[in-house]
């Protein structure tokens, strides 16, 4: 397919690493901060053509895996409900709550169904008048226009039985949350390329002068992941601090002015629990009260609840890039994606899953 | 979560501001398309779908960019391992 295929051309990506190898004089941590991102690097391998001096340190870009535990147990509550149709991506499905998943939810016999669009649960709400129709919008920045439209395009034809759990999340605000932390040994970011689509990189400027870390915004491709991180090694080793946009083929740099100004009409933006990492101020997005009759948690009466999550999964600690799946004393042993004891072994962005799927279950050393 | 998809535009059904529309092509898999976000895509563009909604539309001269850049490095080389 065009704009794809070219961009995973082997003898190319060789050129690209060769290149990487050329430039690097020291050890440096780079983080993709997109879990498509993290994906595509396990699937292709990736990280095993850089040199040994790079390390790619997996980032919180997976909207399935920072979804609160609360809001997971608020979808298992509302979907069994009566005339209730529970629809949501597919991901979500399996990720475990306090009182098991949707799934579960499901084979119990709640109506709950998989869909690909939210244009998809609209549809569902016009065909099931009587019917109250709830849409799961997880997602980040990326997603955000489309959950927009379908609330604008509800209120605009006086819908009365749709409604989103909102679970929205921002890219910055965590990668700030990262560069705060007294663990973090991120240097260098590569920004998500679908995000900045959406948003531009304007606002990733202070934070690159503020945290003196080169942040380059980059695509999914293997290509495209090479040269971000030339491109992000570069500045390192020079000494510069630039945010830079080799993904101009999708990014423009005030973003997509259209996507922003609707997601500015219809949410604003709200602090929000990350699971596994805890509560990032003004981290997320929530409905604006001019569209309150749309917010299922509202309709529902669920508002104000707040559970703690089990405490064996690192999950929090793999999504600031502090421990790598593997090193997880629970990876493929007591968690797997057949019994997952968290959401990143659950998404097929989730790196627990990425490593789990496309490097197997290390032979622990005896020394380790 | 994030996945885009370029895809390119076959027709275009100019709607309202919320439900301008078309039908995109995947590698000869057809899907409709919300193309509000990108009122400046017409027929014959790519664009970058996510969840059914096109979220940009693909710059192309942008796309080959990457490519001139790995053929000059390839000249480079070249003449780098050239004796002088
Ligand atoms: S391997 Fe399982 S338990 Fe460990 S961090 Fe990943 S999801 Fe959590």
């Amino acid at each position: 397919m065009k704009f794809i295929d070219e961009y995973r051309d082997a003898r190319a990506a060789r050129k690209l690493a060769a290149a990487i190898a050329r430039v690097t004089t020291r050890p440096w941590n780079i983080m993709e901060v997109c879990g498509g991102q993290t994906h595509a690097i396990v699937k292709f391998g990736i990280d095993e053509l850089l040199p040994p001096q790079i390390t790619l340190v997996h980032g919180p870009g997976c909207p399935v895996c920072v979804t609160p535990v609360e809001l997971i147990d608020k979808a298992v509550e509302i979907a069994p409900l009566p005339g209730v149709i529970f629809c949501s991506f597919g991901d979500m499905l399996r990720v475990p709550g306090t009182n098991g998943d949707l799934l579960s939810a499901k084979a119990r016999g709640a109506d709950v169904r998989v869909v690909y669009s939210p244009l998809d649960a609209l549809a569902v709400a016009r065909a099931n008048p009587e019917r109250q129709v709830v849409f799961f919008a997880v997602g980040f920045e990326t997603t955000a226009p489309a959950n927009a439209l379908a609330v604008a395009q509800a209120q605009r034809e006086g819908m009365r039985n749709f409604t989103l759990l909102v679970s929205h999340v921002l890219v910055p605000p965590a990668m700030e949350a990262i560069l705060a932390s007294p663990s973090n040994r991120v240097q260098g970011f590569l920004a998500a390329g679908h995000v900045c689509t959406v948003m531009g990189y304007e606002e990733y400027a202070p934070i690159a002068a503020r945290y003196r870390v080169p942040i380059v915004v980059t695509g999914f491709e293997p290509l495209d992941i090479l040269e971000g991180v030339y491109l992000c090694v570069r500045q390192l080793e020079e000494g510069r601090v630039e945010v830079e946009n080799p993904y101009a083929r999708s990014v423009r740099r005030e973003g997509n002015r259209e996507a922003r100004r609707l997601i500015a009409e219809v949410f604003q933006v709200v602090p929000r629990r990350w699971r596994g990492i805890g509560e990032i101020p003004q981290s997320g997005l929530g409905l604006r009260p001019a569209y309150a009759e749309f917010d299922a948690e509202r309709r529902f009466g669920l508002a104000g609840h707040g559970v703690e999550e089990p405490s064996e999964c690192r999950s929090g600690l793999v999504l600031q890039g502090v421990l790598k799946p593997h090193e997880c004393p629970a990876f493929g042993t007591r968690c797997t994606p057949e019994h997952p004891l968290g959401a990143t072994m659950v998404s097929s962005e989730g790196a627990c899953a990425a490593y789990y799927r496309y490097r197997g279950v290390p032979v622990r050393a005896a020394s380790s | 979560m994030c996945l885009a998809v370029p895809g390119k535009i076959l027709t275009v059904t100019e709607g309202d501001g919320l439900t301008r529309s078309g039908r995109v092509s995947f590698g000869g898999v057809v899907r409709e398309v919300n193309l509000a976000f990108v009122p400046e895509a017409a027929v014959g563009d790519y664009v970058m779908v996510h969840v059914g909604f096109a979220i940009s539309r693909v710059d192309e001269q942008e796309a080959e960019r990457i490519f001139d850049y790995l053929a000059e490095m390839e000249e480079l080389g070249a003449a780098e391992a050239e004796p002088s």
